[in-house]
């Protein structure tokens, strides 16, 4: 039974792994074509490097999700601050508008997205494309560090001002400190999303501002390329960097 | 006092002015839209009309929507089936590399998946991977053209989604007191008995946000069905996706878009009920 | 007691939570240097009480006042009083010394006055050398002794302590309760401690404030509450009691004749009834003695059969069965010299208590 279930989970493992770990492999071979290993090397990585547009399309990527992920990151702490500190009208209808967002289908925010900013006459590029990054990070900030708070004493804020702290002396002494982790895990999901993001990107930029995630769904449109398995190993290992240290930056609960 | 107020309104009036501009008008615009009409292509004019809503039921769309929904439904249930006993042995497994086992789920739960998609067609294209250990093993004689299917398309749908059910899964089933499967078992349930009548209600919850959480994108992951399906497979997100950038017949894709919220509305109120009745079965 | 300074005066204070009242119309006056328990089962409006007082609640009625002056508005900040949490509410991200110094540094107490004031109140616990510790790595009692030196290094004219010591062990609770009366005495400042255990409350407090559903059933020292109990809710809670159900027949001067539980007893004591009144008649446990019959004469007033008796180690438990149906508890202390202190069950014993012991209440 025991054998049965380790074997079983490692299957699920190896679904989820094997092809990755394939790919970063590949990333590696000398051979520009078919399967076969025909030595190790750079050059890949290399004609990344020497790709402008590409580099280009890297650093847009990277402009938007640090930009975005930090206004998505003020924005949702603050509310979330608000969430929990404070009762107000309309705050259960609010917070459900959060959770829905989250399960929302990513293409109809995308599509809504578009008819908004061509009937206010925006030009998609830098600006339409960062407003709707900061739109879809906001809820998943809020959700994390709304559930860290979860597990606080109420009674520290009661206590904070019964010791003479004003509402913001205790926001920014007691509430801040605490709920930190959680705000830097919120900036790094944030960030990673923004990198990631397809399907909403591709209503809301246009020629004019290309990003990665765009390019990389251009060029897997023509089939499996060397370079491009490079640039999805890079891609891959800046998310599983950014995810683990977001895991481990929730965990030191206790 | 005073100037509690003033961060209190600030802060509620900051994500109340965001969620309004950015959701609420958008989604109200896609509404209005998708009563207009639309003659020239990317023309958008008066009377309002519910052809587009009816034009759903064109035989055309009516194959995109039953499409769709049949491969939803088996990725869905897919993923139902091999994420089950999987998340029920991690959330019983105390030993000392639980952590990292979970955060070797939540790692794809977060990275691109449209990386993760490329990376499939690495295995399974025609000279990939798969085939080359297949052919060596002497198990098939020529190459399995997978690449181009529905079957392709529904790999690389379970391969995304997979962590998407296997985390909500873990929650409930990590919260799970085991004791009340003991109880059961003391009570004289069998195996079946005991997950039929306990195990499977109490995890409700999260069988139904895991399903949410797999269905819907499934519908609409139109690059999966792009890079996989090689377009063959129509899913409503690649339908809306055509209206919008191909044939530019804004209000068709807008009363679609609609028809896809109207869905997950339902989805999360049958969550909101499951949820409910769990909490208090559990008690 | 003599007249004293009022520290705290709450007068009219009412309160509700979503149509639900918790507090009804109270007045309380408490005095300088006092040790005050409110005391009462749970959602008697006791926390909410305190809470009223700390600033954390603010009453729909009536107005607080802090050594003369109103501050029935005023948040918790402007209020010189200190509370020490239930939770203990320490800082989790803070060191020992941080949480003490927190709400000196609030208040912009000069920076070098400061490591003295916070130093000389760990003393007061006794925690000078846990200074650099976080409280996670605390006992409970440590982190119970961290929170009184957070709230008395701020000096405020009263501290409030809501149910401070509930989350500690039987040993830990009973030695904590000592030093707090010591730390009060030292400090000479009014503590307001709130608690559900009657026991702590008698044993620590110089006045017991007795709430039952947001009124004050009794105020007074531990010792009138426990041996005068105004009413039957008093009685019952503070303390076991039996109940006996007595007529009065005749008044005397000085003295009544009363059909208790059907038989004819003389009460010394002079209360105030008419004849005819129905009362109940209340004894604790350890005022009564039994003795045993040995003739089967019937000229003892209240006699009953032993029904049950329960080794206490210090006394003996006995349980009897009145004639009159009517079962009562004894409490009664081992007599060395008696070789015969030991009842057989089913035993006939006649129960006999100290004149004037006893306290007659109205059949309410």
């Amino acid at each position: 039974m025991k054998a049965l279930k380790i074997s079983y989970s490692s299957l699920v493992y190896s679904f989820l792994y094997l092809p990755i770990i394939v790919l970063i492999i590949y990333s590696f071979n000398a051979s520009k074509f078919g399967t076969s290993w025909k030595g190790f090397t750079f050059k890949w990585y290399e004609s990344l490097m020497n790709n402008s547009s590409l580099m280009s399309a890297a650093g847009n990527s990277l402009l938007v999700a640090v930009t975005a992920a930090t206004l998505a990151t003020i924005i949702g702490s603050v509310a979330a601050v608000a969430f929990y500190r404070y009762g107000f009208r309309g705050k259960k209808m609010l917070l459900g508008l959060v959770y829905v967002l989250i399960m929302a289908p990513d293409i109809v925010m995308g599509i809504s997205l578009l008819i908004m900013f061509v009937t206010i006459h925006m030009n998609i590029g830098f600006t339409t494309l960062l407003l709707s990054h900061i739109t879809f990070n906001i809820p998943f900030v809020i959700v994390t560090v709304l559930s860290r708070m979860k597990g606080f004493d109420k009674n520290l804020f009661d206590a904070a001002g019964d010791l003479g702290a004003t509402e913001f002396q205790t926001v920014r002494h007691v509430l801040l400190p605490m709920m930190f982790p959680a705000v830097i895990a919120g900036w790094l999901l944030s960030f990673t999303l923004s990198m990631d993001d397809v399907l909403i990107s591709f209503f809301v930029t246009g020629p004019d501002f290309d990003i990665l995630p765009l390019r990389i769904y251009s060029m897997v449109r023509l089939g499996v390329k060397p370079e491009v398995n490079a640039l999805c190993t890079v891609m891959f290992a800046l998310s599983l960097i950014i995810v683990m240290a977001s895991q481990i930056l929730n965990k030191e609960k206790k | 006092m005073n100037e509690k107020n003033r961060f209190k309104t600030l802060s509620i009036s900051l994500i109340s002015f965001w969620l309004i501009v950015f959701v609420l008008v958008p989604v109200l615009m896609v509404f209005t839209v998708s009563l207009l009409t639309c003659e020239v292509p990317g023309e958008i004019k008066q009377p309002f009309t519910l052809n587009n809503y009816k034009e759903m039921f064109d035989p055309v769309f009516l194959k995109v929507i039953f499409d769709s929904f049949k491969m939803a439904f088996e990725t869905t249930l897919i993923c139902l089936i091999a994420g089950f006993p999987f998340a029920y042995n991690l959330a019983r497994y105390k030993g000392r590399f639980k952590s990292l086992l979970l955060m070797l789920i939540i790692i794809p739960f977060w990275t691109s998946s449209l990386i993760r998609t490329y990376a499939i067609i690495v295995i399974i294209k025609t000279n990939g991977l798969l085939n080359m250990v297949l052919m060596s093993l002497g198990l098939i004689d020529e190459p399995l053209k997978l690449m181009y299917t529905p079957l392709a398309v529904m790999i690389g749908m379970v391969y995304s989604l997979l962590p998407f059910m296997i985390l909500p899964l873990y929650a409930v089933l990590e919260k799970l007191d085991y004791k009340y499967i003991e109880a059961a078992k003391d009570l004289g349930a069998g195996r079946t008995q005991t997950f039929l009548h306990v195990i499977l209600p109490l995890s409700m919850p999260g069988i139904i946000a895991g399903s949410m959480l797999v269905f819907l994108p499934t519908l609409c992951l139109f690059y999966i069905s792009d890079v996989l399906g090689g377009a063959k497979t129509l899913l409503i997100g690649n339908f809306i996706r055509n209206q919008f950038l191909l044939v530019r017949n804004w209000p068709l894709g807008a009363a679609a878009s609609m028809v896809l919220m109207g869905l997950m509305f339902i989805i999360i109120y049958v969550y909101y009920k499951s949820s409910k009745k769990a909490g208090r079965e559990a008690i | 007691m003599k007249k004293r300074d009022q520290i705290v005066r709450l007068e009219n204070i009412s309160k509700s939570f979503e149509g639900l009242g918790v507090v009804h119309d109270l007045d309380l006056s408490i005095y300088h240097g006092e040790f005050v328990t409110l005391l009462g089962p749970s959602g008697c409006g006791k926390t909410t009480l305190l809470r009223i007082i700390g600033g954390f609640e603010r009453q729909d009625f009536g107005k607080v006042f802090i050594d003369g002056k109103e501050v029935s508005k005023l948040p918790p900040n402007k209020r010189e009083v200190n509370t020490v949490f239930q939770s203990y509410a320490l800082f989790p991200h803070l060191s020992v010394y941080d949480n003490v110094a927190f709400g000196l540094k609030m208040t912009k107490t000069p920076k070098n006055q400061i490591k003295d004031m916070v130093m000389s109140a760990l003393d007061t616990v006794m925690l000078r050398d846990f200074a650099d510790r976080m409280p996670q790595n605390l006992s409970g009692g440590q982190q119970q002794r961290v929170a009184i030196a957070r709230a008395i290094v701020k000096q405020p004219k009263v501290l409030l302590l809501d149910e401070p010591l509930s989350a500690l062990d039987y040993k830990l609770r009973k030695q904590m309760q000592t030093e707090l009366k010591q730390i009060q005495r030292k400090l000479g400042i009014t503590f307001i401690f709130v608690t559900h255990d009657q026991e702590e409350a008698l044993s620590m407090s110089d006045r017991v404030i007795v709430m039952n559903e947001g009124v004050i059933q009794q105020d007074g020292s531990p010792k009138e509450v426990y041996e005068n109990p105004k009413n039957m809710f008093v009685a019952r809670f503070v303390g076991e009691i039996n109940v006996l159900h007595a007529v009065i027949e005749k008044t005397m001067h000085g003295k009544l004749m009363a059909n208790v539980e059907g038989r004819e007893c003389v009460l010394t004591k002079d209360h105030k009834f008419l004849e005819g009144d129905r009362v109940r008649l209340l004894l604790r446990p350890e005022d009564i003695r039994l003795e045993h019959i040995k003739d089967a004469d019937n000229d003892y007033p209240l006699q009953g059969f032993i029904e049950e008796t329960t080794y206490k180690g210090a006394t003996l438990d006995s349980v009897v069965r009145l004639d009159s149906g009517t079962t009562i508890t004894a409490s009664e202390f081992f007599d060395e010299d008696d070789p015969e202190f030991e009842y057989k069950t089913g035993e006939k014993v006649a129960v006999k208590w100290v004149d004037g012991w006893e306290v007659l209440l109205p059949d309410e």
